[in-house]
Order: C-alpha cells, then structure tokens, then sequence
C-alpha cells in the first residue's frame, strides 16, 4: 500500500514505514531508550530527505516521550523541578540547533554534519557501553551490586546559582541541568534524536542524580525539547512531515509494547551489550557512507533553499 | 487553453474517453475528426488536464491523442515549471566525501520528457532540435556563476540531467506516439509518484521534411489534491499553526498510548 508523503514529496509503502516503526519501536521498548538514533538513519536509507526525516523524527519523539514519561510519572519517578531546569536549558539548545541546521542546510552541509554527529556521538556512546557491558558480563559471578556511584567534587559542583532539588536529593549549581539540557537540545535539533542516551549517563555521572529518577526525569524533558525542535523545523526550515510521524508513531507504539514485554526478560547487561552493538554497528554504517566513494559525486537541490 | 474551433465539440468527447483508451472508438472518431478538422494542420489534447496528487498517488499516465492533416511526424514535449535548481560537488575533504562546489542554475524545468513517432534524429536536424529544445540533450540549462570555464559548465549541466534522470523525472528515452493509420495518433505520457507539482506544458509539434510545419500547446496542471494538499498548504502558509497542530496530535496520540496499554 503506498502512501504519499506531503512534505517529503514521496510515496512510501505504508507497510514498510509501519514495520520500521514497529521494529523501533519494539527495540526502544526492549531497551528503553527512544530509538530515534536508529529510525533517522532508517529514514534516510529508504530516501525520505535527511532534513525531513530529522523534523518529523522530532514529532514523532514527542508521542513516544509522552506515552513514556507516563509510567514514570505514576511511579513518581519524575524530578519535576530539575526537569523544568534541563527544560529550559532544552529549548535554548534546540532554537540554537534549529538555527544551526538552517545554515548547515542553506550552506549545503547538512548531510555531512547529520551524519558526523551521529558517527561521533553513537561511536563514542556505544563503544563505551559494549565495554562496560561486556566487562559486566564477565564479572557476572560477582554479587548484583550496582555499579559503584562515586560522588567526586569536580569544578563542575563548584558552579555558581546553587539550586536545591529535593526530590533527587541535591544541592547543585542550576547551570549543570541547563547545561546538559542544551547539549540534549541541540542534538535533538541537528539529530532527530531524543538524546536518552547522552542525558542519562551526563545525569548519572555529572549531576549524581539517584538512578530512579533519570530515565523519568530525562523523558519529561525531552517532551518539551522534541515539541519545541518540532515547532521550530515547521516554522523555519518546513520539514515536518505529518503524514509520515502518524505512520511512525502507529508502528512504534505497538512495537515498544512488545519490546518492553521481551526487555524485561532479558538480564540487564545483555540487553546493554545488544544495543551497544547495534549502535556501533549504525556509528559504522554511517562512517562507512562518509568514507566510501559515492555513487555520484553531484547532487541536485531544486527550488530555492 | 484550446481556441474555440470547429470540431472541439467532438475533442471534448474524445478527451473524456481517452482515458478510458477505448482504441476501437478512436478509431471510429479518427474518421470524424479527419473530415472536421481542415484548418488546423495538427489538434492534439489530453485525457485529462489535471493530475491529482492524491494521498495515495505513485504516479499516473495520461494519454495524448491528436490528428494531423495528413502524413508527418509528431513529437511530443512535455515541460514541468521552470524553477531554481543547485548542484552540489563533492570531493574528498580529510578522507570525507564532502560538497565542495555549488553551481545556481535560475532556470530547470523540474520535469522534461519526449515523444516521437520515429527516433528523433532521423525525422529533424541537430539545428533544429536545438532551436525547438527538442531532446534532454538540447535542454538551455545556463549555471549563473560566471567563473565557470566551459568544461565544469558542462560538468554541472550533465549532472543536473543525469541527477533528474536518476530522479525519472526527465525521461532519458524517448517515448513513442504511435499513429492509427495516417492522421490520428496517440501516446502515453507517464509522471511518476515524484513529478514536480505546478503547471506544465504540453507541446504537440508536426514535423515535415525536417521543419516543424504547426505546433500546438496545451496546458496539464499538476496539483496535490485532497488531505496531502491540505497538509502541504498548512506547513507552507501557516508553518505554526502546521508545528502547533503537529506537537498536539503527537501528545494526544502518546497520552493515549500510553493509557491504552496500562493494563495490558
């Protein structure tokens, strides 16, 4: 069944596009994260434009993050206060990378910046993950003890407008959470990616939030970085495609309801060594698309960029 | 638009059935249409004049069908809007594959196809298939940028063709009208799920002895139709409203996922 997408200018087969939300889906859901790394590249390679498939990625992510952050809510598992902090830190960072991308894209860059971006930042975050992973599974006959939290001062804690947080139980200078909460927006913007997978162990590590909190917490951010990233794409550069984040989101809502059945299955370092894997293997892909002779060497553009 | 003329009454009959491609009726018409049609030496129209790009659209085909006064050639061009177009050149930057090179051209048309009742180069000459840009290769396609020596000129030029062609968009073969005894002929002009939207032009040129004796133009209207067309129109003209709807419909949709499957 082919569907005609308005934005995109194309027709895709609505099965496809469904199945690949639903296989994204299914993974974010085994895994937890929101699979946004793996649907723009997916996105990419069926033909969608790199622009639009970033803009509607980022619509797509606001229904993911929404139905998300709900049962974290339930459980009480969001840090409102910090949230809101990281939020605002979130929309600065993604109209700062709207306006980046717009450049890029009038520049004629923005391909090469997309896929940069991800082979570094997928590269870096999956490689250090397969490591710490599979030194977990080696050392699995040890007791399940959570990997060791230290709380180290760094010069980042001695950060001027300290901030109480109760809920995580922190007193910390308000310019960190905005901070990571830029970082997380721009990607957002450039990327198409909800950025879990930078927040959550800059949460850990850099703020020491209690563990409970972070997934929680960066989900209820990233509803407001992905809607600002989506009204600004509309706004600006017009590479929100409608028809296609329904067709997404569809396949990826019944696809993270199985993953997160199956997910719960599988031990945790496993499960990390499995999605370490497939970002690298997405880190190289894309490497690979960057270094490689391409087909032709000129590319078209029409109407005015 | 067609000129009010004796027999256009029976054209407008045959366009409302040529999509239908009844050859046997054609053929019945052809008669008719023969006898009527003095003093045009070629009439030519369209199946249909408006190509709706539905939601569930991937391409379509329209047929063309026409009379000449007698024997000749016909070749069929079709035109899509002319619009700005950037080809982009990449080299190798640091071992990346980087765009280095822009070329402007002001005017492409977005879409370009032919048709010919015999291969082209046997029915005119080179000088005239360049005067009547008759062909991709007798496309006008200048870059703006001056600076360009004559070589990368026609380096870019053959890339805007060859990225259009990859695209199906400007037809590197070309199509065949074929003719129903003497006078009446008939082609399939196909657009793919891709073709450019805006007006197009249909142009219909009877070739005699080389030279182009009469030429006809009609115009084919390439439009969104329907719910992609609403989205398309909201995203252009009212790009907040399209963002503000777009962040709604996701939370809505996630919300309700996300109560749906609760209990599941």
């Amino acid at each position: 069944m082919q569907v005609y997408l308005p934005i995109a200018e194309m027709s895709v087969n609505a099965l496809l596009v469904l199945g690949m939300g639903g296989l994204v889906g299914f993974l974010s859901g085994m895994f937890g994260v929101g699979g946004g790394f793996l649907m723009t590249p997916l996105l990419i390679f069926i033909g969608v434009p790199p622009a639009v498939a970033v803009g509607t990625q980022a619509n797509q992510l606001v229904a993911a993050s929404v139905s998300g952050v709900l049962a974290h809510w339930r459980r009480g598992n969001v840090d409102v206060k910090l949230g809101v902090v990281m939020l605002i830190g979130g929309v600065i960072g993604t109209a700062l990378g709207v306006w980046i991308f717009g450049v890029l894209q009038r520049l004629g860059q923005i391909d090469i910046a997309i896929s940069l971006s991800y082979v570094f930042f997928l590269g870096t975050i999956g490689g250090m993950m397969m490591l710490e992973s599979a030194r977990a599974i080696i050392r699995r006959r040890a007791p399940t003890a959570k990997r060791g939290k230290l709380h180290r001062h760094i010069w980042l804690h001695g950060l001027p407008f300290k901030m109480r947080f109760h809920r995580s139980k922190l007193y910390i200078s308000a310019l960190l959470p905005a901070g990571i909460g830029v970082v997380g927006g721009i990607l957002v913007a450039i990327m198409g990616i909800g950025g879990g997978f930078l927040l959550v162990p800059a949460m850990i590590y850099l703020l020491n939030m209690p563990a409970g909190l972070v997934a929680g917490t960066s989900l209820f951010q990233i509803i407001f970085t992905t809607a600002a990233a989506t009204l600004l794409q509309a706004a600006t550069n017009h590479t929100v495609d409608a028809m296609l984040a329904l067709l997404l989101l569809v396949g990826g809502v019944i696809g993270a309801q199985f993953g997160t059945r199956i997910g719960s299955r599988i031990p945790g370092e496993q499960a990390r060594l499995m999605l370490a894997t497939i970002v690298v293997a997405v880190a190289l892909k894309l490497a690979w698309d960057l270094f490689a002779p391409p087909l032709d060497v000129h590319s078209l553009t029409m109407g005015v960029v | 638009m067609r000129v009010p003329r004796l027999g256009a009454g029976r054209l407008w009959v045959a366009r409302g059935l040529g999509g239908v491609a009844g050859l046997a009726l054609a053929g019945v018409l052809a008669v008719t249409l023969a006898t009527t049609v003095w003093a045009q030496q070629l009439v030519a129209d369209l199946s249909s004049h408006l190509i709706a790009i539905t939601t569930g659209f991937t391409g379509t085909e329209v047929v063309l069908f026409g009379t000449t006064d007698g024997a000749g050639d016909v070749a069929i061009v079709v035109t899509g809007p002319k619009m700005p177009a950037l080809v982009r050149r990449k080299e190798r930057v640091l071992g990346m594959w980087m765009n280095t090179r822009t070329v402007h051209f002001s005017q492409a048309p977005s879409f370009y196809s032919v048709a010919t009742s015999r291969p082209l180069d046997q029915i005119v000459s080179r000088t005239l298939l360049e005067r009547q840009q008759i062909g991709v290769p007798q496309l006008t396609l200048a870059p703006q940028d001056s600076a360009l020596d004559s070589r990368e000129q026609a380096e870019f030029r053959e890339a805007l063709i060859r990225n259009k062609q990859r695209a199906g968009v400007y037809t590197p073969t070309t199509g065949t009208v074929s003719f129903l005894g003497d006078r009446l002929f008939r082609t399939n002009l196909y657009f793919p799920a891709n073709v450019p939207t805006g007006l197009y032009n249909v142009e219909a040129l009877l070739i005699r002895n080389g030279e182009v004796v009469s030429a006809q133009t009609t115009p084919l209207v390439v439009s969104k139709i329907g719910f992609s067309a609403e989205v398309y129109d909201m995203a252009r003209h009212r790009p907040i409203t399209y963002g503000v709807l777009a962040v709604l419909g996701a939370v809505a949709a996630g919300w309700t996922a996300g109560a749906a499957f609760r209990r599941v």
